[in-house]
């Protein structure tokens, strides 16, 4: 946690701290809203939850270790942010691809069976990757490459923030509004939407809900993806089981905001980054050990299912007979 | 006229489960005609229109569309045809504006001008959509939607439509504008219509030919005109 300043003479919640915290779990959550992201839109137009989903952040972290690897000379003559750019998008692509083949060969010969059976397959598909990860990266946690110069803003005041949660924000901004773009003005998107709302109708439109399906996984695993490489920008050490807690927050996220709800799922982020950082900050004035940091979002979760089962922004879903 | 077949259906077997709904259906639907199928609720008219426009696989017969077997073809496959299927229930997108489902309605078009013009075309046949353009179509009556699920339909550019029951449920005043509009649709564009009703004397009234549908099998196959004369029909079907 960073940023954090003992005042021993403001004993209670000096503004300046509570900023401070507010911006952290900003940074944090963005990151959280764009894995969440991929949940919702998968639930849209699959209704089921794909419990692989933080796997596949952590598949873009190592990619984008392996390519900073391979590309290492030339990362070296680039300015940094291209270099960034370099491996955020090449490492988007191959998640990409990977969250195509992951529907294609695990979820889709199961299309026409009992939801259950794909569920608990997303849990297999899940361990599959973890495990192979371990097998091909190694159990050690392993350096992450500082490609963002390490340093921070001035003139905010007394408020601590680094170059690098700037370029997560940033970056997870421009993402959020071109997936925006994407399902607001495009054919694509408007097929997503409308195979999420009815796939009968969508397919008698001349919709291959097929594609439509790829398409989203393809998209949903790009952003895991670049939540992947952003989280380990922010704190540079990764491991195969990185992506579990994050995904499972992000989970809570997407049903926070109302699952299948895609701002909702951006909004459900944002809010469990910012709860979680202020547990975690003032840990001392509440009494809650900063450890427990991990059990906010499940409280959340246990809250929502308790009040408002259709999330945030979500409409109650009435079952069509 | 020459007449040509539009659409074949042979001996079309389907089933759900271990349930089979039709035993080897077989009718017929000439280009520029507008054919019905009526029949008591259950006696497989739904499943009939789902069958030929790929929503569910045949296990026996075939379907022909202008010479062509497109038995158990994807929907996508065969809408790109220009064999457009309005199912029961309407099936608008509920969160998506009016306009927006027209656009769907176009989807695998590309020609601009085209689509701009049957998306005119669509708001002159039923001008309350032109009202609605902006707002969500799961927000409108029954009446409202089944207009714009037609409206949609249309914008796929077809050359056959099929209509699922689109009196169903509906204001009495808002059927017989939808009805004169289907009539106008199947005079001015040419269209070919296979029509499934419950309301047999609806139907019977404004199509050339007529099937009559019982728990599967087909039971009768005449002019519309001989069907409404026909004892048995009406006793059965018209109300005596
Ligand atoms: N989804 C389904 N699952 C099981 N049986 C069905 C299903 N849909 C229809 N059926 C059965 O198939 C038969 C024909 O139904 P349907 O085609 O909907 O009739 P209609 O449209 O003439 O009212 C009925 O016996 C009905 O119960
Ligand atoms: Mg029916």
């Amino acid at each position: 946690m960073q940023g954090q300043r003992y005042e021993p003479f403001a004993h209670h919640f000096p503004l300046s701290q509570f900023l401070q915290q507010l911006l952290n779990g900003l940074f944090l959550g963005s990151i959280y809203a764009l894995i969440a992201l991929g949940y919702t839109m998968v639930y849209g137009v699959l209704r089921f939850i794909n419990f692989a989903h933080g796997d596949v952040f952590m598949l873009g972290a190592f990619t984008g270790l392996y390519l900073h690897k391979l590309l290492g000379p030339m990362m070296a003559m680039m300015p940094w942010p291209v270099a960034m750019l370099v491996i955020l998008l090449l490492a988007m692509i191959i998640c990409a691809a990977a969250g195509i083949l992951i529907e294609f060969l695990a979820y889709r010969p199961l299309r026409d069976k009992p939801r259950l059976n794909v569920l608990i397959t997303a849990i297999g598909v899940s361990l599959l990757l973890e495990y192979t990860a371990q097998l091909v990266f190694g159990a050690t946690q392993q350096p992450f490459p500082v490609i963002i110069p390490k340093g921070n803003i001035g003139g905010l005041g007394g408020l601590t923030v680094t170059i690098t949660q700037v370029i997560v924000l940033v970056t997870a901004v421009v993402l959020m509004i071109a997936l925006r773009f994407i399902v607001m003005k495009t054919k694509l998107g408007m097929a997503m939407r409308a195979l999420s709302l009815n796939p009968t109708a969508s397919a008698l439109m001349g919709v291959n809900n097929s594609v439509v399906i790829s398409f989203t996984f393809g998209l949903g695993s790009a952003l895991a993806a670049a939540g992947g490489i952003l989280y380990a920008s922010l704190y540079p050490s990764i491991e195969p089981f990185m992506g579990v807690l994050p995904g499972l927050k992000a989970f809570v996220a997407a049903v926070l905001g109302g699952i299948g709800n895609i701002p909702g799922a951006a909004l459900g982020g944002l809010i469990i980054g910012v709860t979680e950082t202020l547990v975690a900050g003032y840990s001392d004035t509440l009494g809650i050990p900063s450890g427990y940091r991990d059990g906010v979002a499940f409280v959340i979760l246990i809250l929502i299912l308790l009040f408002k089962p259709s999330g945030l922004l979500g409409k109650a879903e009435r079952e069509k007979v | 006229m020459e007449v040509v077949n539009m659409l074949e259906i042979e001996n079309l077997e389907v089933g759900y489960g271990t349930i089979k709904a039709l035993h080897g259906v077989s009718l017929r639907v000439n280009q520029g005609s507008i054919v019905t199928l009526i029949g008591a609720n259950g006696a497989g008219k739904s499943t009939t229109l789902r069958a030929i426009s790929g929503l569910i696989k045949a296990r026996g017969g075939k379907v022909r569309y202008d010479g062509e077997d497109i038995t158990n073809l994807p929907p996508h496959a065969i809408v790109a045809r220009g064999l457009c299927h309005v199912p029961e229930g309407r099936m608008v997108f509920a969160n998506l504006t009016v306009e927006e489902n027209l656009r769907m309605g176009a989807y695998l078009r590309k020609d601009k001008p085209g689509v701009a013009a049957d998306m005119e075309f669509g708001y002159e046949m039923f001008p309350r959509l032109r009202e609605r353009r902006h707002q969500a179509a799961g927000t409108m009556s029954g009446g409202e939607q089944q207009m714009l699920a037609i409206a949609r339909a249309i914008m796929s550019k077809p050359r056959c439509l099929m209509l699922d029951e689109p009196s169903l449920g509906i204001a009495p005043i808002l059927v017989r504008s939808i009805f004169e509009q289907i009539v106008a649709i199947n005079k001015a564009r040419g269209i070919t219509i296979l029509l499934v009703e419950q309301n047999a004397n609806l139907a019977l009234a404004v199509s050339h030919h007529g099937y009559v549908l019982e728990t599967g099998k087909v039971l009768f196959d005449d002019t519309s005109a001989a069907l409404r004369t026909n004892p048995q029909v009406r006793a059965a079907y018209l109300g005596g």
